[in-house]
């Protein structure tokens, strides 16, 4: 972890590029040296910390995940030795093989864990594309309004924190005696729907309840970037004799985009690794386990095989953060004031 | 003759045009305070129906009427009382001393790391900011296999240290971003005056910086706090029933009929969770606002 710390000279050029927001004061460059020494005393902790727990579960379940499970398998009831497996967790992952009686391997039975891999992947995209869809355009529309000048504004602005501030725990149970059979949901809408009893209407409730609990977070950082445009820029517009629908595509929209990027790339990360709410609200059950659910219940059939999957589920975010930073063009640290290196 | 005909008409035009366009100001205004009522009554209606439910009876739990009805106080009574095997007293206990230690650890060791990313100047500085801006981001998924085995070789599993070394995960660098964008705008030019005056670095910044950096820090520990509260994946997996925090045990709170879900008592339980938190987030409104979409814009 010690090889991380501050100023070893490995890469000469990596933290070379433009300063946005370095000290403003002048004669600065005299100070760089005991900055640096500095710099490494006061990022010690943090980088100590931080290598021990992450870095150093993330290496152990990469360690893990080349070995085999011991112990009784599941499926078959036979005692299988540990030891070395090669990429075999991720060949059975991704192949859903489960281990066959006598060796070798078969495709996972329905029903076991196994054999849910790229149902829970589908799910996962699933949740994460509708939610952030639906997040991203009410949490937009959201933000118009709140920064629009109008008596009460604070109110409303007071009141999108509320879903942000409840615990998903609690959303999840608030959500799931809304969508009870007797529920105020199927009276209001006088509708007999068994929310949680089979395939879409479970993944619908999943959807709502996320939406509800997440556009705040969403609105706000939007808002944030709305407040970034000068109302100078509207006005000449507006004196140029544009429509509101030309100054929302022309002006709005384009400014606003550094920071609606990484807005959705924050949603869709945290979509990614969902578990709270669909492990309350349904149990993963009628096809709503995510990635995340189905590493949890893998645990206590197996370590390594758990790991393995951790694993993929990782590389799976991190191939999204990588694509939206690489080609979508959000760039989370320049946005939070730095350039450079960001997420990777 | 045509041109007065034209001007009378170019002037009939525009006074139709303002007048058409006062109506629309009017018409984006209602429509403002329109949308401003849909977004509040999306907002609060599901949290507003929390609260009327943790009041009503249990014989009217499925009561649907919009104001509160058959009030009572026996859910609150019943979300306390053990002896369905519920110990939310306990895991209200547990949340807030293991929040607390989570915040502190994390607000001790982040204010260094923030003070240094704000204010330093040094190589792989970036590196460093997009490698606590990449773990805030982190599954906690790929840390609770490892962790799983570690704590039960080493028989942590259900102890208290199990549940917080991993919050300290994701709640150091929410820190560390949080105080860092919140340090890149505080008024340093008093720093330089404290050092020409002859402060050393330090003495600066524990004299002139701390105190005026303890709003931040403020918000800060409250959204460090909130973010440890809410937590349910790892809790969930490496709690047991005497350590187990207040999410954990309202997603599994058990009733006096084992197939019927308490709904009255837990969403008491619920509002318990919640309302000190509501309170605390609309009287620090702005702050936390700001601290929250500090990181993502600025």
């Amino acid at each position: 972890m010690a090889t991380e710390l501050g100023p070893t000279p490995v890469k000469p050029a990596s933290g070379a590029a433009p300063v946005h927001h370095g000290p403003k004061g002048v004669g600065e460059d005299n100070k760089i040296l005991s900055q640096g020494k500095w710099a490494t005393w006061l990022l010690a902790p943090t980088i100590i910390a931080l290598g021990i727990v992450i870095v150093y579960p993330i290496i152990s379940a990469i360690v893990m995940s080349f070995q085999k499970d011991a112990g009784l398998d599941p499926v078959t009831g036979l005692f299988t030795a540990g030891g070395p497996a090669g990429i075999q967790n991720y060949v059975n992952w991704l192949g859903q093989q489960c281990a066959a009686q006598g060796g070798g391997t078969v495709a996972c039975p329905p029903g076991t864990l196994g054999g849910q891999f790229w149902t829970a992947t589908g799910t996962t995209f699933l949740f994460t594309v509708v939610t952030v869809a639906f997040e991203t355009v009410l949490g937009f529309w959201m933000a118009m309004i709140m920064s629009r000048t109008f008596k009460g504004r604070g109110l409303v602005r007071a009141a999108v924190l509320v879903p942000w501030a409840i615990p998903t725990a609690v959303t999840a149970q608030l959500w799931l005696f809304m969508f009870d059979f007797n529920g105020i949901i199927n009276k209001l809408f006088n509708v007999s729907i068994l929310w949680t009893g089979s395939e879409w209407p479970a993944k619908w409730a999943v959807i709502i309840a996320d939406t509800w609990k997440t556009t705040p977070f969403m609105a706000l950082l939007i808002l944030a970037g709305l407040q970034m445009i000068p109302a100078e820029v509207y006005e000449a517009a507006k004196v140029d004799g544009t429509t509101a629908w030309q100054r929302f595509r022309l002006i709005t929209l384009p400014l606003v985009k550094p920071a609606l990027m990484v807005a959705i790339l924050f949603r869709t990360l945290d979509a990614l690794r969902m578990f709270d709410l669909p492990y309350i609200l349904t149990g993963g059950a009628n096809n709503t386990t995510t990635l995340s659910i189905l590493v949890i219940n893998q645990i206590r059939q197996g370590f390594n095989s758990a790991a393995a999957l951790s694993t993929i589920t990782f590389i799976i975010i991190f191939l999204v953060a990588f694509i939206f930073v690489r080609f979508l063009g959000a760039n989370v640290v320049e946005q939070s004031g730095a350039t450079g290196k960001g997420k990777k | 003759m045509t041109t007065t005909a034209a001007s009378t008409a170019l002037r009939a035009e525009q006074d139709k045009g303002r007048k058409a366009s006062q109506t629309r100001e009017k018409w984006a205004s209602a429509r403002t305070y329109i949308s401003a009522a849909v977004i509040l009554v999306w907002c609060l209606a599901p949290a507003y129906w929390m609260v009327v439910t943790a009041f009503r009876e249990v014989g009217f739990t499925y009561d649907t009427t919009p104001w509160p009805t058959h009030v009572t106080l026996d859910n609150f009574i019943t979300a306390f009382d053990t002896s369905f095997g519920n110990r939310f007293g306990q895991a209200l206990l547990n949340s807030i001393f293991i929040g607390v230690t989570v915040t502190v650890i994390s607000l001790v060791i982040g204010v260094f790391a923030a003070y240094a990313l704000a204010r330093l100047n040094f190589r792989f500085k970036y590196l460093v900011l997009g490698f606590i801006l990449g773990a805030s981001m982190f599954p906690g998924v790929a840390l609770i296999t490892p962790l799983f085995q570690l704590f039960t070789n080493i028989g942590w599993m259900g102890s208290y240290q199990a549940l917080i070394i991993p919050n300290i995960s994701f709640v150091l660098p929410l820190t560390v971003y949080t105080l860092t964008s919140f340090f890149r705008e505080m008024p340093w030019e008093l720093e330089e005056s404290a050092r020409v005056d002859g402060c050393t670095q330090g003495q600066a910044f524990r004299k002139v910086i701390m105190p005026l950096a303890a709003p931040a820090i403020f918000t800060t520990a409250i959204l460090a706090f909130i973010s440890s509260w809410n937590e349910f994946l790892i809790a969930s997996q490496l709690s047991n029933e005497a350590t187990k925090p207040v999410t954990v045990a309202i997603a599994s709170f058990a009733g006096a009929q084992p197939n019927q879900i308490p709904y009255t008592a837990i969403m008491a339980a619920g509002t318990i969770v919640t309302i000190p938190l509501v309170i605390l987030v609309l009287v620090f409104q702005r702050k936390i606002v700001a601290g929250l979409t500090a990181g993502a814009v600025k």
